[in-house]
């Protein structure tokens, strides 16, 4: 191995771990930029990747669990809706809920349908999502530097890895192009003028969730039939508290939130290499310091003293119609 | 014809005691409705459940025993909330208390008596947990970050700090696991059937240990505090309205700041009687969530210290009648009491007003004659 392949392979890692990371962002921003502070992305990613895990078992097909863990995921996110929107509920409260109520309920169902401590059973052939070769990988391995770029870094992922960068993109264009990214960005900020305007914000606002919904589940999906070839206890493990912190990272924008789930993603995958290993000047990096080092970064930004992360301004307000 | 019914005043006694017992029931019974779907009979574990964890004077022990852990995370998010602030980092700030509790202890159990080491102990359990809620005060206060965000990244911090330190610094030499060492026994913390055994009453061996009064000790101080202190007025006046207080001449900052580090010290007191009362040693995740529950029980106590008591007393009787339970019926797991955790969240706090429109109507109707005439008048 010489140094350019393990670089490539770990920038191959930086992608397989921003992926869910990626996805979970793109739902979040939804959720946030129409007014719904949303920190139950963890719940729902483990939620879905549950309902992914335990479809795929027992259908045998990696679609129809892709369907289970959206739908388990929207479901959720409508329950969120449900208490926010529809009564007002706090936030936060409603959003910790689900966490704790899907970290609970994905053991027992877990359990009791499956049998293994939790987890479910062990997924192979079409109940996974498999590495997909792109066309032209064998054509361009001749070429220096790019050949082994795009088939060690570009090629060979499953489907929901490219999914997720096309997520970013359709997010990015619904949020700036579209008449509904427009109300949503508006209604994020300023709900009363959208109401003054004849639209519902209820209506934004519930549809913003279900789209938080479809992409968190989408990475929920991916850690239980692509990631991993198993649901397991607690497998989020943080990852949508990341997702969210990637959100703040990126000013509640698609793109540089995209970047940040790339930093954070590529932290992931140097800090397993930079175990016990010896950095000039600085010495060894405890991997835990690595570990932390994304919520240190957002908690930096937060305060302000690298650049300034504008929350939209109606975030975590409920709308009250007749004032 | 629709009223409108948030404007309808209820006595209090329906809003304090009626609307949460519903939330809670409604609550139990999605509880009920997943147990059926596992094929379990809820009625029968509920039954399994009660005599878990009252029948005798072990589970009893068991049950103080975490219902000690419960008042002090309670109370801990009770205070903030008086504030209006939400600290989400109570399981960070239990943490680092322990940490705390292992500094005093590893650097000194073996020179001082046990009357100046338990409440030193209790102080660094405080101090440190409070240190760890006062960076994320400090920033919501003079930078405005918000308090949310902060204590849920501090709690992961706190997390892969602890892990360093119990598995570089901390660790006990030639151990494989990563615990401190057992403290000099001299400082624990009394159990409760040493405690009592000077006066004659013989209890069983269980972890309830005299942290238990240390939790009431600070339900009365809390209570003292909020609602008998101008501190406590100023508190409160902050968490109702920013600009009324500052008009009032308080300094909404020192508000943030003095309402979360009190916050953060009770946390860190679920070290007191994890650490010093049980383990006797520092070890990893020794706050199992105890933080996030102590915001079930604020939520569903009303954030007043009797309330939380008597949440308290029920979540330590769902966690070892759920223990119990796990144990009597192989299908169902502890992590049953964690998704009804999960629902009397939901229930008590997110949607806590879903039931208020149809309590309305339904006192309306049952409501004596003139009641509401009378109180216009």
């Amino acid at each position: 191995m010489d140094a350019l392949s393990s670089w490539f392979a770990i920038l191959d890692a930086t992608l397989r771990v921003s992926t869910p990371l990626i996805l979970a962002a793109m739902a979040g921003l939804f959720s946030e930029r129409s007014g719904i502070i949303d920190i139950s992305l963890e719940g729902k990613m483990l939620a879905a990747a549950f309902a992914a895990g335990a479809m795929a078992a027992v259908s045998g097909s990696a679609w129809f669990a892709l369907g289970a863990g959206i739908v388990v995921s929207v479901m959720l996110a409508l329950l969120h809706g449900f208490a926010c929107i529809t009564h007002r509920g706090n936030q936060v409260v409603s959003g910790l809920a689900i966490n704790i109520l899907a970290s609970g309920l994905t053991v027992v169902l877990g359990i009791a349908w499956f049998r293994r401590g939790g987890q479910t059973p062990t997924l192979s052939g079409d109940a996974r999502f498999r590495p997909l070769e792109l066309p032209f990988a064998d054509a361009l391995s001749g070429t220096p530097i790019v050949g082994p770029f795009y088939a060690d870094v570009v090629s060979g992922h499953n489907v929901l890895v490219y999914t997720a960068f096309a997520v970013v993109a359709l997010t990015s264009w619904i949020v700036y192009k579209t008449r509904f990214g427009l109300r949503l960005r508006a209604v994020g900020e300023n709900p009363l003028a959208v109401d003054t305007a004849g639209l519902s914000v209820s209506r934004l606002r519930y549809g913003a969730v279900a789209i938080c919904g479809v992409f968190a589940g989408i990475a929920g999906t991916y850690l239980s039939t692509a990631q991993n070839a198993s649901f397991v206890r607690e497998m989020t493990a943080g990852q949508g508290y990341i997702a969210l912190a990637a959100v703040i990272f990126g000013k509640w924008r698609p793109l540089p939130a995209m970047l940040a789930c790339l930093m954070f993603g590529f932290l992931d995958a140097v800090a397993i290499r930079l175990q016990g290993v010896e950095l000039p000047y600085i010495g060894e990096v405890p991997v835990q310091a690595i570990q932390a080092l994304p919520y240190i970064l957002t908690v930096v930004l937060l305060a302000g003293f690298i650049g300034k992360a504008i929350a939209p301004k109606a975030i975590g307000v409920p709308f009250v119609k007749e004032r | 014809m629709s009223i409108n019914t948030a404007s309808v005043p209820l006595p209090g006694w329906i809003e304090v005691l009626v609307i949460p017992v519903l939330n809670v029931l409604m609550a139990l019974f999605f509880a009920g409705l997943i147990m059926l779907a596992i094929g379990v009979d809820p009625i029968e574990a509920l039954g399994l459940m009660i005599r878990g964890a009252l029948g005798d004077d072990y589970s009893l022990g068991y049950t103080l025993y975490y219902t000690t852990n419960f008042i002090f995370t309670g109370l801990a998010v009770a205070v903030a909330f008086h504030a209006s602030l939400f600290n989400i980092g109570g399981e960070g700030q239990a943490y680092i208390g322990g940490l705390g509790v292992a500094v005093v202890f590893l650097l000194l159990d073996r020179y001082l008596p046990a009357i100046l080491l338990v409440p030193i102990g209790i102080a660094a359990a405080g101090l440190f947990g409070a240190a760890w809620a006062f960076i994320p005060a400090w920033l919501q206060a003079y930078r405005g970050s918000h308090i949310v965000i902060t204590t849920i990244m501090f709690n992961f911090i706190a997390a892969s700090l602890m892990v360093y330190l119990l598995v570089n610094v901390l660790i006990q030499p030639g151990q494989m696991s990563p615990e401190s060492r057992q403290f000099d026994p001299s400082g624990w913390m009394p159990s409760m059937k040493m405690a009592l055994a000077p006066f004659g009453i013989d209890l069983v061996n269980t972890p309830l240990n005299l942290s238990l009064v240390v939790a009431l000790i600070c339900c009365v101080l809390v209570w003292l505090y909020i609602w008998r202190t101008r501190w406590g007025y100023e508190l409160r006046t902050a968490g109702f309205s920013e600009p009324a207080a500052r008009y009032a001449g308080i300094r909404p900052r020192g508000v943030i700041i003095s309402a979360m580090c009190l916050s953060g010290a009770l946390a860190g007191f679920v070290a007191v009687n994890e650490i010093m009362g049980v383990h006797h040693r520092l070890l990893l995740n020794f706050p199992a969530g105890y933080g996030f529950t102590g915001i079930a029980v604020a939520l569903m106590g009303r954030n007043h210290p009797v309330g939380i008591v008597m949440a308290s007393l029920l979540f330590g009787v769902l966690y070892q009648g759920g223990a119990e339970l796990a144990f009597e019926i192989p299908t169902i797991t502890r992590e049953m009491v964690v998704a009804i955790q999960g629902l009397i969240i939901l229930f008590c706090g997110a949607l806590a007003l879903m039931l208020r429109p149809w309590v309305v109507r339904v006192y309306l109707v049952i409501r004596p004659v003139g009641s509401l005439e009378r109180e216009a008048a």
